[in-house]
C-alpha cells in the first residue's frame, strides 16, 4: 500500500521541525512516501466557526487529490498534524453519514474534475510506525539509544478523540511504547490527552496559558526531562510560551518540548539540523541523550 | 439618591425565543440536543468551564429554554477550544463540540459576539487567508487579529515574533499553491450555490 503525506500549513510554518524530522524518519525507515500534490489548508478549528459545509469541502479536496494522485486506487494519507488529522477523519465520517452533504461535496469537487469516493485511509504517523512497521523494526534502526531520557508523551486532544481508532481515548499508549523502543523511559503522566488551550493562548491568554502551564508543571513534577508532542499547536504552546508562563506564574519550569519524530530522529542518529532541533526555543540539549 | 435599578432574575416567556432550541437542534450536531439529561458531565470534563459565564450544561438548558441572546452573547461558546472531551464523555451522545460550533456560527451571523473579542476575529481572518491563498499563514493571521482587536498588543508580541523568525519558524511570505487556490475557490463557490439551492 502506498503512502501519501499531507503536511498541512503549520508544518510549513511554526511547526517546520515536525515536517523536517518526519520526512527524515520516513527515509530512514525506508518508507515509500510522496507528498500530496497541490494540497490546501484543512480549515483547522477556525473554519468550522464560519461555515461547516465549506469546511468539509475544503478538507475533502485534499482527500480527492489523494485519490487522484494514486489513480483512484486505495491509498493511505499520512497526516501528522492533529488538527488536520481530526479534520480529515471528521469530514469522511460526516460525508459518509449524510446523503445531502455527500451530494454537495461530490458535486462541487466534480465541478473542477475531482472525484471523491471516500476510499482514502487517513492515518496518523504514530499509528503507522507502531502498527504497520512495528516496534521491532523501529528498535532495529536505533543507533543512539536514549538512555536517561524520561519522556512525558503528550498526545493532546485531536489524534485520540473523538474519531481516531488506533489508540485508547483516555489512556493512549502508542507514543509511550514508541519512546521505550527508542531506549527512553516513559513517564506515567495522567494529563496526556488534556487540552493545551489550543488557540486560546493567543486570544484569551489567561485561560490558554494556564492550561499549558498545568501540563508542563505536572510533567516536571513526575520527573520528565522532555515532553514529546504530536501536534504543532501543542508544541508551540508548551514551548514558545514557557518563558511567559514562568514570568506570569513566578515559576522556573525548564522542560524541552520536541516533536516525537524529532526524538525518533535523534535515536536514529540523524543530524540535528536534519530533524530541526535548532528550531526549538527551549534547548533540547540539556536533556539526557539529546545533546 | 439615584432611583433603584431592579432587574428580574428570571425571564418571562414572552422575553424568550421559544424556537431557538429547535433551530439549534436542527443544525448539524444538534440532533440529540433534546436528549440532554442535565447530568453535567460536559461541564466537569471541560477544561475551560471554570472561565465560562455559563457552563456547557447550562448552555444546553438555556438553548432549549430559548435564552437566545444570553447564549449567543456568552463567552462560553468562544472559550470552547474544540478538545472534544465533552463529546466523548456525554452519556447521551450529544455532539457538544458541534453544538458549540453551531452556536458560534449563529453568533457571527447575528453579529452579537463581544466587540473586539479576538476569537471570532481570528476565525474570520483565518477564513479570509484560506479563501485567498488556499493555505493559512499563522504569522499573518495572528498579526491581523491583533491589529483588529488590540493593536497595542502587537508591540508586546514582537519579542515572540522575532524569536520565531530567528528560529526559522515564521514565514512572512504568503503561502502559494500554484493554481490550486483558484480551483479551491471554484469548489467553495459551488458549495455556496448548492447550499442556497438546498435552503431557498
Amino acid at each position: 500500500m502506498k503512502y501519501l503525506y499531507y503536511p498541512g500549513c503549520s508544518l510549513k510554518g511554526t511547526g517546520k521541525a515536525y515536517d523536517e524530522s518526519m520526512v527524515a524518519v520516513f527515509q530512514k525507515l525506508g518508507m515509500d512516501v510522496e507528498e500530496l500534490q497541490g494540497w490546501n489548508c484543512c480549515g483547522a478549528t477556525s473554519y468550522m466557526s464560519i461555515d461547516e459545509t465549506k469546511a468539509f469541502a475544503l478538507i475533502a479536496r485534499n482527500l480527492a487529490l489523494a485519490e487522484q494522485q494514486n489513480g483512484g486506487e486505495p491509498v493511505h494519507l499520512i497526516s501528522p498534524c492533529a488538527a488536520c488529522y481530526l479534520g480529515l477523519c471528521k469530514a469522511q465520517k460526516y460525508i459518509a453519514e449524510s446523503e445531502e452533504l455527500k451530494t454537495i461535496i461530490v458535486d462541487s469537487l466534480g465541478s473542477v474534475g475531482l472525484k471523491y469516493t471516500g476510499n482514502v485511509k487517513v492515518r496518523h504517523p504514530l499509528d503507522i510506525f507502531v502498527n504497520d512497521l512495528g516496534l521491532d523494526k523501529i528498535a532495529k534502526c536505533v543507533s543512539h539509544p536514549l538512555k536517561g531520557l524520561k519522556v512525558a508523551s503528550y498526545y493532546g486532544c485531536l489524534i485520540v478523540r473523538p474519531y481516531a481508532t488506533f489508540d485508547d481515548q483516555y489512556n493512549p499508549m502508542t507514543m509511550d511504547k514508541l519512546m521505550v523502543a527508542l531506549g527512553a523511559e516513559a513517564v506515567d503522566w495522567p494529563l496526556k490527552t488534556r487540552c493545551c488551550g489550543g488557540t486560546l493562548t493567543g486570544t484569551v491568554e489567561e485561560a490558554g496559558l494556564r492550561l499549558s502551564y498545568m501540563l508542563l508543571k505536572e510533567a516536571a513534577k513526575r520527573g520528565a526531562n522532555l515532553v514529546a508532542t504530536a501536534c504543532p499547536l501543542c508544541q508551540f504552546n508548551l514551548e514558545c510560551y514557557q518563558s511567559k508562563m514562568n514570568h506570569d506564574y513566578g515559576d522556573h519550569v525548564h522542560l524541552p518540548v520536541a516533536f516525537f519524530s524529532q526524538v525518533m530522529g535523534k535515536a536514529f542518529g540523524l543530524d540535528r539540523r536534519q530533524i530541526g532541533l535548532q528550531r526549538l526555543m527551549v534547548p533540547v540539549e540539556t536533556s539526557p541523550a539529546m545533546a | 439618591m439615584a432611583a433603584w435599578k431592579i432587574q428580574g432574575r428570571v425571564k418571562h416567556q414572552e422575553e424568550l425565543d421559544l424556537d431557538f432550541g429547535k433551530t439549534i437542534a436542527s443544525k448539524s450536531g444538534g440532533e440529540n440536543l433534546y436528549g440532554c439529561i442535565q447530568c453535567g458531565t460536559c461541564s466537569s470534563t471541560c477544561p475551560l468551564s471554570i472561565y465560562m459565564d455559563y457552563t456547557p450544561r447550562k448552555i444546553i438548558a438555556m438553548t432549549r429554554a430559548g435564552f437566545h441572546d444570553e447564549v449567543l452573547r456568552s463567552n462560553t461558546i468562544w472559550l470552547c477550544a474544540s478538545c472534544y472531551a465533552c463529546t466523548v464523555d456525554c452519556p447521551r451522545q450529544i455532539r457538544i463540540t458541534d453544538v458549540m460550533y453551531a452556536l458560534k456560527r449563529e453568533a457571527i451571523e447575528h453579529g452579537v459576539y463581544p466587540r473586539r473579542f479576538p476569537i471570532p476575529v481570528l476565525a474570520k481572518e483565518f477564513f479570509k487567508s484560506v479563501m485567498k491563498t488556499g493555505r493559512s499563514n499563522e504569522g499573518l493571521i495572528v498579526t491581523w487579529m491583533i491589529l483588529k482587536t488590540a493593536p497595542l498588543k502587537l508591540f508586546k508580541q514582537m519579542g515572540l515574533g522575532l524569536k520565531l523568525l530567528l528560529h526559522g519558524r515564521l514565514s512572512v511570505l504568503e503561502e502559494h499553491m500554484d493554481g490550486g487556490a483558484e480551483q479551491l475557490r471554484k469548489i467553495l463557490d459551488h458549495v455556496e450555490t448548492a447550499k442556497k439551492g438546498a435552503t431557498p
